[in-house]
């Protein structure tokens, strides 16, 4: 008999166990097929820097949530309404996120005495009645798995990997998923191993006919797909979305992508991306270091392409001398800083965003240079649409920063179609006739000659330059002409950035001014302090270098600005030391994005009691 | 990528003159570096390459202003990063010839991961080092080639450190055509230029120069016409190892031990002497030329090591493009944005 169907709005689920269990391919099949019955999602994956922790231990445990709503959502969702546990150290970890009540599925065959142990549990959870505030269903995930593969040849071991499956298969009949795209999803990368595929799938059917037959489950539960603008929809990721945006300026610029990049978490998937795409005339240059890989980009876009490197922190600190040279030199690159729990090796895995100051800041010298931050995994592909063309356009370096939660969290990106892309001029100086290298444009910008052009074959390099001619020149009024000139081009990307949109009333109590990831977060805290009768405003900074023109009037118009970021502080002590006003900070570097209940707690903090009206 | 260039052919003859920029050069005077732009602008006629589709890359030193006096394109760049840099423009445009200029600072020391991966992955740069084993912009500090106990301003009491042999280096790296030559022998660097620029692969040529304020002298035993003789030993493709005033002398192997022979003794003849063979794949035999050098007493190799071919970067990099355009046809927007599962909201 058919079990009755529960509508639910909005579901986070966590998939949780040790970093050898496939806890993110769980998740990320689980997340693909949410999001193709059209239900809005948002993702975050979590799992520690080391690939295979002792299996078992606290450290070890990987997880990855997904958020399903049939309404608009931004983020990942604060708290799991459903934890799947692998084993007793992925209950431990988790147990502090979940909502009260949630639903708890978890492997029993885990719960032993060497795995509670090793989980520090001192009696088994499951017995001693520490989970009774929620709803837990032990499942003998193990057991069964290996069950359902009686008779197949396979060894312990590659049984016991299937049973991922086996809870995915659970958690398709739970939420009422079709498993089919899951199955052909296996059919295609198992293909060469036969055995492996018909138990995954196997597996993976008999985990949803167990929700269907046996008596634990009573409910099932379903998310109806949201009402997004029309289009047609893929899901993303933030550094899938880098990589399809450049690619995307390739085709719409007819200019060669060019990549020189050194293998870095969380950047590494830009890297890896980019080389799939060698039909397209794609080189990627994996470099013997971070400054190779950014001094090739210089190389390359000396040359007349679209040059990019891609980093993290550790990264971003061995390019500032290369990122002076594309400053001096007025070429076009984009540095990719996907921005990750610093200083140094720091928490590699994890997501913060402290690396605006060295992105402004961070070289020796007057050496300016465009900053735009990306705010969600799928506005990753329009960030860094933008940064190339501001470069391609500008003859000038620009930053993209991302940051970890953009980079592995996921949401549907609305397909643009291609002509509806902006355009990007780019014109290779051909003419002889008064050509000299640091000639400008009415924005001053310099013309891009090209190698292999007949007659225009000139030098530059990172020595100060004459103004207009491009030759050494150490004349003091000279360098400080060029200074400027550098300063000013950088402030004239000011004439193609739309002004900064203020969401809400443009006057008022309290503006809460975001950049980068924290959008999401932020946006929905907005929703909810509104839906409680708040007035309060919100505006969000994608320009961090220049900043849009009408930042300073918009400042003004609000009692309070507060401004909450995953560093100490780092973008208000920009405004206060530019705008010289006050400044409400909300920092938070825990290595994790904020949850939406910290944002709003602050909004209500920040009121002191009163509605803002 | 740019395809509107054409290296086949140079149907312009050029002149010496036509790769001069005319800007001052700006070297002391009596600096070994004049000579080398002196025999690159003279070789530069027989590159093979019309001049706006030659770039002169360099890095930081006094060597590293080497591409401002060429009328090429010229990228003069940061310290160490010549090779890196000079990457980005071959692959960028394979078709264009990427030369490097650069000093033994420059290249062995800030910049050694990138010469020996640009070794390492023998891309077609053609790398002329100038090692007059001293820091000369900076005033005159130890360089990874000064010999062991040198005083200089930054070792006083004489270095510790030992130099890089640069030839076994490049070598052991895995250059394909690995040369050394000496800013006073202006035809033997031409000849050696022209052939570097015909070959495809890393090309490293360590040209011996000599700084006249900082470390003047340094390669007198070996350039001067007094001493050059019995210094140096010019290598010869299939010409067997003989040196010496009068040629009598040569180098023969016992196993693998170097041994120099009087071939006026009776005892000996040009027939014991080891063989040159620069296309040699092995490259056991470079090694034990190499190393002349840093034995007392042997004369110092100068000429061609290495020059074999095998299968460059650049070339593989476009071939795999090229082919992976014909299997999976050129790429386009639709194929790029819809290759994942995607779903329509009506």
């Amino acid at each position: 008999m058919a079990k009755p169907i529960q509508i639910l709005e909005d579901v986070t689920v966590r998939f949780a166990g040790d970093s050898g269990d496939g806890m993110q391919l769980t998740g990320s099949q689980f997340t693909d097929t949410t999001a193709m019955v059209g239900t809005d999602i948002g993702t975050l994956p979590d799992f520690p820097a080391e690939i295979r922790a002792p299996a078992g231990s606290l450290a070890g445990v990987s997880g990855f949530q997904i958020h399903f709503s049939s309404s608009d959502i931004q983020t990942p969702g604060d708290s799991p309404d459903v934890l799947v546990a692998m084993n007793p150290a992925a209950l431990k970890v988790n147990l502090k996120d979940l909502k009260p009540n949630a639903t708890i599925i978890v492997n029993t065959n885990s719960f032993d005495a060497k795995n509670l142990k090793l989980a520090q549990y001192d009696t088994n959870p499951l017995e001693d009645g520490s989970l009774a505030g929620y709803n837990v269903i032990p499942v003998e995930l193990t057991k069964l798995t290996t069950t359902a593969l009686d008779e197949l040849n396979l060894s312990p071991k590659e049984k016991d990997k299937c049973k991922n499956f086996f809870a995915l298969g659970i958690m398709y009949w739970m939420y009422n998923r079709p498993i089919e795209m899951t199955l052909a999803w296996l059919e295609s990368k198992f293909k060469k191993k036969p055995d492996i595929l018909e138990a995954n799938q196997r597996v993976l059917k008999a985990g949803f006919n167990y929700g269907e037959t046996t008596e634990i489950f009573t409910t099932r539960y379903d998310v109806q797909p949201a009402k997004l603008p029309k289009g047609i929809y893929r899901n993303i990721s933030g550094n899938e979305a880098v990589a399809l945006g450049f690619v995307t300026v390739s085709l719409r610029s007819k200019l060669p992508l060019f990549l020189g990049s050194y293998p870095i978490t969380p950047a590494s998937e830009i890297l890896q991306e980019l080389s799939k795409y060698k039909n397209y005339g794609v080189v990627t240059f994996q470099a013997e270091d971070e400054i190779a890989g950014i001094a090739s980009a210089v190389g390359a876009a000396f040359t007349g392409a679209l040059a990019i490197t891609s980093t993290s922190g550790p990264g971003l600190s061995l390019k500032a001398e290369a990122m002076g040279l594309a400053i001096m030199t007025e070429l076009p690159l984009v540095v990719i800083d996907v921005q990750r729990g610093g200083p140094s090796t720091g928490l590699p895995t994890k997501t913060e965003q402290a690396d605006l100051f060295q992105a402004l800041y961070g070289r020796h010298g007057e050496a300016p240079l465009v900053v735009i931050a990306a705010s969600s995994p799928a506005d990753c592909f329009f960030a860094s649409i933008e940064a190339a063309k501001i470069a391609l356009e500008f003859m000038v370096p620009v930053i993209l920063l991302t940051d970890g939660y953009l980079a592995f969290g996921s949401e549907p990106l609305k397909i643009p179609k291609f002509e509806e892309l902006p355009e990007i001029n780019v014109k290779f100086r051909t003419e002889i006739e008064g050509f000299y290298p640091y000639l400008r444009d009415e924005n001053l910008v310099r013309p891009w000659a090209i190698p292999g052009t007949p007659g225009l074959e000139h030098r530059i390099g990172g020595l100060e330059k004459k103004d207009v001619f491009g030759n050494i020149s150490y004349d003091p009024q000279n360098h400080e002409i060029m200074i400027n000139n550098r300063q000013k081009k950088v402030i004239n990307v000011q004439k193609v950035i739309p002004d900064l949109a203020v969401n809400g009333n443009e006057t008022g109590e309290l503006l809460v001014l975001s950049w980068g990831s924290t959008y999401g977060a932020v946006i929905e805290a907005i929703k909810l302090a509104r839906k409680e009768g708040l007035e309060v405003s919100h505006a969000h900074l994608r320009y961090m270098n220049p900043f849009p023109k009408n930042l300073e009037g918009v400042l003004k118009s609000f009692n309070k600005v507060m401004i909450p970021e995953l560093n100490l502080g780092q973008l208000a002590t920009i405004i206060k030391g530019i705008y010289l006003r006050e400044i409400i900070q909300f920092n938070k570097v825990q290595g994790q994005p904020f949850k939406v209940a910290e944002v709003l707690n602050k909004i209500k903090e920040v009121l002191g009691g009163n509605n803002g009206k | 990528m740019a395809n509107n260039i054409n290296t086949v052919e140079t149907e312009v003859k050029y002149t010496a003159k036509d790769f001069s920029s005319g800007i001052d050069v700006k070297w002391c005077p009596g600096c070994g570096d004049y000579s080398i732009l002196a025999q690159v602008q003279r070789s530069s006629p027989d590159f093979g390459a019309k001049k706006e589709d030659i770039v002169w890359v360099s890095g930081i030193g006094c060597s590293s202003r080497f591409p401002y006096y060429m009328n090429t394109y010229g990228f003069h760049g940061i310290h160490g990063r010549a090779a890196a840099i000079a990457t980005g423009v071959k692959l960028a445009n394979p078709k264009l010839q990427v030369w490097v200029a650069t000093g033994d600072g420059d290249m062995l020391s800030i910049g050694g991961n990138h010469f020996i991966h640009a070794c390492r992955k023998n891309i077609d740069l053609k790398i002329v080092m100038f090692n007059n084993r001293i820091y000369g912009l900076t005033k005159g500090q130890y360089s990874p080639t000064s010999e062991k106990g040198k005083v200089t301003k930054s070792s006083p009491y004489g270095t510790v450190d030992w130099p890089f042999n640069a030839i076994k280096l490049a070598t052991g790296s895995g250059a394909t055509f690995v040369a050394r030559s000496m800013d006073r022998d202006p035809k033997h660097l031409q000849e050696i230029l022209s052939r570097a620029a015909k070959h495809k692969g890393v090309t490293f040529i360590e040209v011996l120069q000599n700084c006249p304020i900082f470390n003047d002298g340094a390669f007198f035993n070996l350039t001067e016409k007094e001493t050059r003789a019995d210094n140096v030993v010019y290598l010869e493709h299939a010409k067997p190892l003989v040196f010496g005033e009068k040629q009598n002398k040569g180098i023969k192997l016992d196993g693998l031990n170097p041994i120099i022979i009087d071939l006026e003794d009776g005892k000996h003849s040009v027939n014991d002497c080891l063989v040159h063979d620069e296309t040699d794949d092995n490259p056991t035999r470079i090694f034990l030329m190499a190393r002349f050098t840093d034995i007392p007493g042997y004369p110092t190799p100068v000429g061609v090591f290495r020059n074999y071919s095998k299968q460059t970067y650049d070339g593989d990099y476009v071939q795999q493009i090229e082919g992976l355009k014909q299997k999976m046809g050129v790429g386009t927007y639709d194929a790029l944005m819809f290759s994942e599962n995607t779903w329509e909201v009506k």
